[in-house]
C-alpha cells in the first residue's frame, strides 16, 4: 500500500527539497524504513538508536498523533497521509 | 543538543553589576544585557513589561501553616500575564529579522500579548487559538485588531497546525520559529525574584507547567545570577504544578520517566492545557536536579486555590495561579516541601481572564429588595452565621 509522508523543512536536505514523498508500507515502521531506503540517513533523524521515535518528534497518521494510536505499529490504509513534525513549539 | 530538540541560547557575559541593573529602566529591560536582544530595547516601541510586584503573603502562609511565602504577581503586566515578557524578546528579534507579521499558537494569554505587542509595534498579527477558549481571552485578543483564528481542536492541534503554517509563511511565530528567543524572556521573572528579595535566592519556587519552559528558565535565571556573582550560591528547589486533567509532566515525574507521554487535556486550567509539552523532559531534569517535585491538583482544588489566594492576600489569580497555590498546599500536606522553607509562588495571570472558572462558586452573599428593613432582616440572617455585624 502506498502512503504519503510530509517532510518538515529541517529534513528536506535529505529529500532534495521535496515536501512530500511516497512510500510503500503497511505500518508506520515500514513507512520510515522505506523512507530511509529512498533517502539514506533520514530514518536516524526520526528514530533513536533503539529504533523508537525520538522524544522531540511528533508523527501523525491522518491527523492523529501515533502515540494515541499504535505508535510505530500503527497500520496504514492505502493513501494514508503521514506528517513528521518537530515537537519544539508552543507554550 | 538532541535531534529536533529545543535550541538553547548560550552567552559570554561581560561583568554585570547590581548597580548597572538597578540603574536600568523600570521594566524587564533592566536585564537587557542578559537577554538575546540588541541594546536599547527600552527605547523602541513595545509594551515594556516586567518589574511586577513580589508580594509577601503572610496571611496565606498562616492559612497553610507555612513560614515565609511570596507571590510573584505577573498579573500586573500590560496584558495581565507573564507572556508579555516572552513576547517582548520575540518581538525584538522579529523586527531585527525583518518580519512584518508576528504570529503564535496560544491557550489565551499569549494571544493577548502577541496581539497587543504587534499593535504597539505597528506590525500585523495572526493569532491561532482553540475555539473553546474562555470568552474573556477571545475578547482580550480580538480587541487589539489583529487576525484571530479559532481552531476547532485542542491546543496541541493548534500547535501542530502552526508548525506547518510556519514552514510556508514568512511570519515570525513567536513560539515556533522565534521560540529560542521567546523562551529566554521567561528568565526575567527569575531575575526579578532574586533582585526583589534583596539579591538572594529563595529556598523554593513553584511554577505552573504548561510547555515546561517557564520552570526551566526561572532555574536558568537563578544559575546565571549565581555564576555572575550577583547573588550568593543557594540551592533553590524548583517545583512544578499541573492540573490533573492535563498532567503529563507530573505523571512522568511520578513514574520516574525522562520522557513525557502526551495526553488529551480536560481541565478548567486552559492556559496549562498542553497535552504534549515541548519542554517537559527539561522540566523533569530541572526538578530532579534541584530536588523539587511535580504535583497535580483537581479542578475543584484549582478553584479553591484561586479563592484561597484571593481571600487571604487580595490577589485574584487566573486558573494557572490557582493550580500553583493548590499544589503548594498539596505538597505541604504530603510532606514534599518543608513548611519552614521560604517559597515563591508564581502567579502568571489575572483572574479576570478566567471568570468562568470561579463564577459558579462566587456570587452575591445577599440579594435583597432596595429597602432598609429588608437589608436589616437579611443581614441579620447572615450575621448569625458568622459574618461581621
Amino acid at each position: 500500500m502506498s502512503a504519503t509522508v510530509r517532510i518538515p523543512t529541517i529534513l528536506r536536505t535529505y529529500t532534495q527539497g521535496s515536501t512530500e514523498v511516497t512510500v510503500e508500507a503497511g505500518t508506520l515502521q515500514e513507512a520510515i524504513a522505506d523512507l530511509d531506503r529512498q533517502y539514506p540517513g533520514i530514518g536516524a533523524r526520526v528514530l533513536d538508536e533503539a529504533g523508537a521515535l525520538r522524544r522531540f518528534v511528533n508523527v501523525y497518521v491522518n491527523d492523529d498523533d501515533v502515540r494515541f494510536l499504535d505508535g510505530l505499529q500503527t497500520s496504514l490504509a492505502d493513501g494514508a497521509a503521514i506528517s513528521i513534525i518537530p515537537a519544539v513549539a508552543g507554550g | 543538543m538532541e535531534c529536533f530538540g529545543p535550541l538553547e541560547v548560550g552567552y559570554e557575559y561581560d561583568t554585570i553589576t547590581r548597580q548597572q541593573i538597578q540603574a536600568g529602566p523600570s521594566s524587564m529591560w533592566r536585564y537587557e544585557a542578559l537577554l538575546p536582544v540588541a541594546p536599547g530595547a527600552h527605547a523602541r516601541a513595545g509594551l515594556h513589561p516586567g518589574l511586577t510586584r513580589l508580594v509577601r503573603a503572610d496571611n496565606l502562609a498562616a492559612a497553610l501553616g507555612a513560614r515565609t511565602v511570596w507571590v510573584k504577581d505577573d498579573s500586573g503586566n500590560p496584558t495581565h500575564s507573564f507572556k508579555d515578557r516572552v513576547v517582548a524578546v520575540a518581538l525584538e528579534n522579529a523586527r531585527r529579522l525583518g518580519y512584518q507579521t508576528i504570529a503564535c499558537a496560544s491557550t489565551g494569554n499569549l494571544a493577548n500579548a502577541v496581539a497587543a505587542a504587534a499593535a504597539r509595534a505597528g506590525l500585523a498579527s495572526v493569532v491561532f487559538v482553540p475555539s473553546n477558549l474562555e470568552a474573556g481571552k477571545i475578547v482580550t485578543t480580538a480587541v487589539y485588531g489583529g487576525t484571530l483564528v479559532a481552531i476547532e481542536g485542542t491546543y496541541d492541534d493548534v500547535n501542530r497546525l502552526c508548525t506547518e503554517v510556519a514552514a510556508c509563511r514568512d511570519w515570525g511565530f513567536v513560539n515556533v520559529n522565534l521560540r529560542p528567543y521567546y523562551a529566554e524572556g521567561s528568565k526575567t521573572m527569575g531575575y526579578e525574584i532574586a533582585e526583589q528579595l534583596g539579591w538572594r535566592l529563595p529556598d523554593a519556587v513553584i511554577a505552573p507547567v504548561a510547555s515546561g519552559s517557564l520552570l526551566t528558565k526561572v532555574d536558568k535565571a537563578f544559575r546565571e545570577f549565581t555564576s555572575l556573582g550577583l547573588v550568593d550560591p543557594h540551592p533553590t528547589a524548583v517545583y512544578g504544578a499541573q492540573a490533573t486533567g492535563c498532567s503529563p509532566v507530573s505523571r512522568a515525574f511520578r513514574e520516574g520517566q525522562d520522557f513525557v507521554t502526551p495526553v488529551k487535556p480536560d481541565t478548567i486550567a486552559k492556559s496549562l492545557a498542553i497535552g504534549n509539552p515541548a519542554d517537559g523532559p527539561f522540566a523533569l531534569d530541572v526538578v530532579r536536579r534541584t530536588e523539587g517535585a511535580i504535583e497535580d491538583v483537581s479542578d475543584a482544588e484549582v478553584v479553591e486555590g484561586i479563592r484561597l489566594l484571593a481571600r487571604t492576600e487580595g490577589i485574584f489569580a487566573e486558573t494557572a495561579g490557582g493550580v500553583v497555590v493548590a499544589t503548594y498546599r498539596k505538597l505541604l500536606r504530603e510532606g514534599l516541601i518543608d513548611p519552614r522553607a521560604e517559597v515563591v509562588l508564581l502567579n502568571t495571570g489575572d483572574g479576570l481572564k478566567t471568570l468562568d472558572a470561579v463564577q459558579p462558586s462566587c456570587g452575591p452573599t445577599l440579594t435583597v429588595t432596595p429597602s432598609f428593613d429588608a437589608f436589616q432582616a437579611a443581614f441579620a440572617g447572615i450575621a448569625a452565621d458568622g459574618a461581621s455585624a
